[in-house]
């Protein structure tokens, strides 16, 4: 491959694969959120 | 109205399975088309930037305004947008979310009928021996649905019921049980397919098992930029259509699946992490298959020139040709691997499709799932026939085009203006944010509330008035010749040619050219081509069908034809009688859908002046 394609592909390649690891491993570690815990954060919102 | 009590069973299988719905087979057949035809390496950086201006900012409204439509009981676009603003107009805009979505499906679970077949016949080793015109031509008697390749009597159709079954009966299932568990098999599975494609593509070597090119040979065409071509007009106008197309904005089915998150939940990292996913399967996996593969076995000229056919002409006519060369183990396995990552592309997004069009009637209309799911799958059936049965008449492009297409960046356009001009930026930023797990760059309240709607203006704008030959030089006041396919150029059948009235008595030659060859293949289907040397010395091939039995040809080998003249006689019902009524299917569709939403809002009118 000549320098400019490989720089180019391995630049953007890496780029990608690096926020999309990063991005699931973020859902994969992040903790769940407890549920609300009192009648007035349980209320829907109003229009 | 009362609430679903639906959700999604785990973060995981959420972000899987909307990953899965943007993940289709445009990331393996038509984004390396894209980037090929439109200056390779330099493709890659409109591209980004569509995806960073225009991609993300339509994955975060679409996400926040799911949720938030969720909160009142809604589950599809029509009443999702009524909930951010109540001028009534806003729901008949909400249509495009469900009907995009049947009609895109009608003729994806065609494609994706395809794979089920191709699995199977690279399996028991059909191919095994053929050469690439007989690999071709099965691909086109495929199509020809009286024809059959395994003995099965249309066996095309019934493929295609056995795919919609399927889709139906895993949609009855519900979201967790269903969906989700589809997701979490299929993305995996796929990526791990596409690995090994992509492995198989990349350490190709020339000489070994009849490769004329290394696969670095394919990558070196695909990643050398050509930063001349950024100046284009027409590469900036295809990248943004491929960031639509990929992740499915402006469809209504990220809204939908975002619909049954809680409250309080994350959409911004799910988005993020969804989002990126199909760009790590799209760049990274995609632009690793059918390139480098194709142009190891066949060259860099044949490939350019098979783009031309599009990314399902490659994918079908040439791809089990060249597994054929690995020898008839692997190439079952690779036939199999790529069909495969074909066919779990297809099925995360059908399903996807399936969802805005239940969630209406199940909300509105007190359906149960598993009905809801059976009669999407039996009005996709129903819209579906006109593609198969009239599938060379163009009637599966025509869906392609003005639901698949137009469909989306009209909706992804007014929905964005809602979003951010309407129901408020303030509000709207707030719903991003609301239990982000992630800081959003505030950089992004601007981009969403002004670049993004200006690109998909200038998106749409350039669909309606795309010049001739996309030379945007020749854009004037004075007014310019359009391109076949800009939106008025469709609307006018520009590309009809001669044969521009719905019936005629005699068939007029759409291209001037020798008549080289009159035959007919097994079925009884009857043909002649005429061959024409352009100036640049590319050969252009133009194939005409005709019926003996109702036609009077009036030409013979040999002959010379010119554009317009009359070259059989007869009954004749041209291509434009097909797609104006695969139009007015669509239209009629679109329009049965407002009658619901119309009625659905009037049920919810009377249930409040009644108290109910």
């Amino acid at each position: 491959m000549n320098t400019p394609a490989l720089i180019m592909m391995i630049s953007v390649e890496a780029v990608i694969t690096y926020l999309t690891v990063w991005f699931f491993y973020k859902v994969l570690t992040i903790k769940p959120k407890p549920e609300p815990d009192s009648f007035s954060e349980n209320d829907e919102e109003q229009r | 109205m009362t609430k679903s009590t639906e959700s999604w069973g785990s973060r995981v299988g959420l972000v899987l399975a909307m990953a899965g719905n943007a993940v289709g087979f445009g990331n393996f057949l038509r984004f390396p088309v894209q980037a090929v035809q439109n200056g390779g390496g330099a493709f890659i950086i409109p591209y980004l930037v569509s995806f960073l201006l225009m991609g993300i900012p339509l994955l975060f409204i679409e996400w926040s305004s799911g949720r938030f439509g969720g909160k009142f009981g809604h589950h599809s676009t029509p009443f999702i947008m009524q909930s951010m603003d109540r001028r009534k107009l806003w729901k008949y805009v909400g249509v495009f979310g469900i009907f995009s979505n049947i009609a895109i499906a009608a003729y994806y679970c065609y494609i994706e009928s395809w794979t089920i077949s191709y699995i199977i016949h690279s399996v028991i080793g059909t191919f095994d021996g053929m050469s690439q015109h007989a690999v071709a031509a099965f691909f086109s008697d495929y199509l020809y649905i009286s024809t059959t390749t395994t003995g099965i009597p249309y066996e095309a159709l019934i493929f295609f019921v056995i795919c919609i079954a399927l889709n139906a009966w895993i949609l009855s299932k519900g979201l967790s049980s269903g969906i989700e568990k589809v997701a979490m098999i299929g993305m995996p599975l796929l990526i791990i397919f596409g690995i090994f494609l992509a492995y198989k593509g990349i350490t190709l070597k020339a000489g070994v098992h009849g490769a004329i090119n290394d696969g670095t040979v394919g990558l070196n065409f695909l990643w050398t930029p050509d930063f001349s071509s950024l100046a284009n007009p027409k590469v900036w106008l295809a990248a943004a259509g491929q960031i639509f197309f990929t992740l499915s904005v402006g469809m209504g089915s990220i809204q939908c699946y975002a619909s049954y998150l809680k409250k309080r939940e994350d959409v911004a990292l799910n988005a993020m992490s969804a989002g990126w996913m199909n760009e790590f399967v799209e760049v990274v996996l995609g632009s690793a298959v059918i390139i480098p593969i194709g142009i190891g076995y066949l060259g860099i000229d044949k490939v350019v020139e098979l783009t031309n056919i599009g990314g399902l002409g490659l994918g079908f006519r040439t791809m089990p040709y060249l597994f054929e060369q690995w020898g008839p183990v692997l190439s079952a396995v690779a036939g199999l691997a790529f069909f495969g990552l074909l066919f779990f592309a297809g099925i995360t997004s059908s399903l996807a499709m399936g969802t805005p069009g239940m969630g209406f009637m199940m909300d509105e209309f007190k359906w149960s799932r598993p009905r809801s799911a059976w009669v999407f799958g039996f009005v996709v059936m129903i819209l579906g026939l006109p593609t198969i049965f009239f599938f060379n008449e163009g009637v599966f492009d025509e869906y392609d085009y003005w639901a698949g297409t137009v469909s989306l960046v009209v909706f992804a356009l007014l929905e964005a203006i809602l979003f951010s001009w309407v129901f408020g930026l303030d509000k709207g930023w707030k719903e991003i944010t609301e239990g982000a797990d992630i800081k959003v760059p505030l950089v992004y309240r601007f981009i969403i509330k002004y670049i993004t709607p200006v690109a998909l203006i200038l998106v749409f704008t350039g669909a309606l008035l795309r010049p001739a030959n996309d030379d945007w030089s020749k854009v004037s006041f004075g007014g310019w010749p359009l391109h076949n396919e800009s939106i008025l150029g469709q609307l006018q059948h520009k590309g009809a040619g001669p044969n521009n009235q719905w019936f005629s008595q005699s068939f007029y030659a759409e291209a001037s050219g020798i008549v080289d060859s009159v035959y007919s293949t097994p079925g009884d289907k009857f043909f002649f081509r005429t061959s024409a040397v352009d100036n640049s010395g590319k050969v252009n091939n133009k194939v005409y069908q005709y019926t003996p039995v109702r036609h009077q040809l009036l030409i013979e080998k040999g002959d010379i034809v010119t554009t317009g003249q009359v070259v059989y006689i007869g009954k004749v019902i041209n291509r434009v009688f097909y797609m104006d009524m695969a139009r007015l299917l669509l239209l009629t569709i679109f329009l049965l859908i407002s009658v619901l939403v119309y009625i659905a809002w009037r049920n919810r009118t009377n249930e409040r002046r009644t108290g109910i």
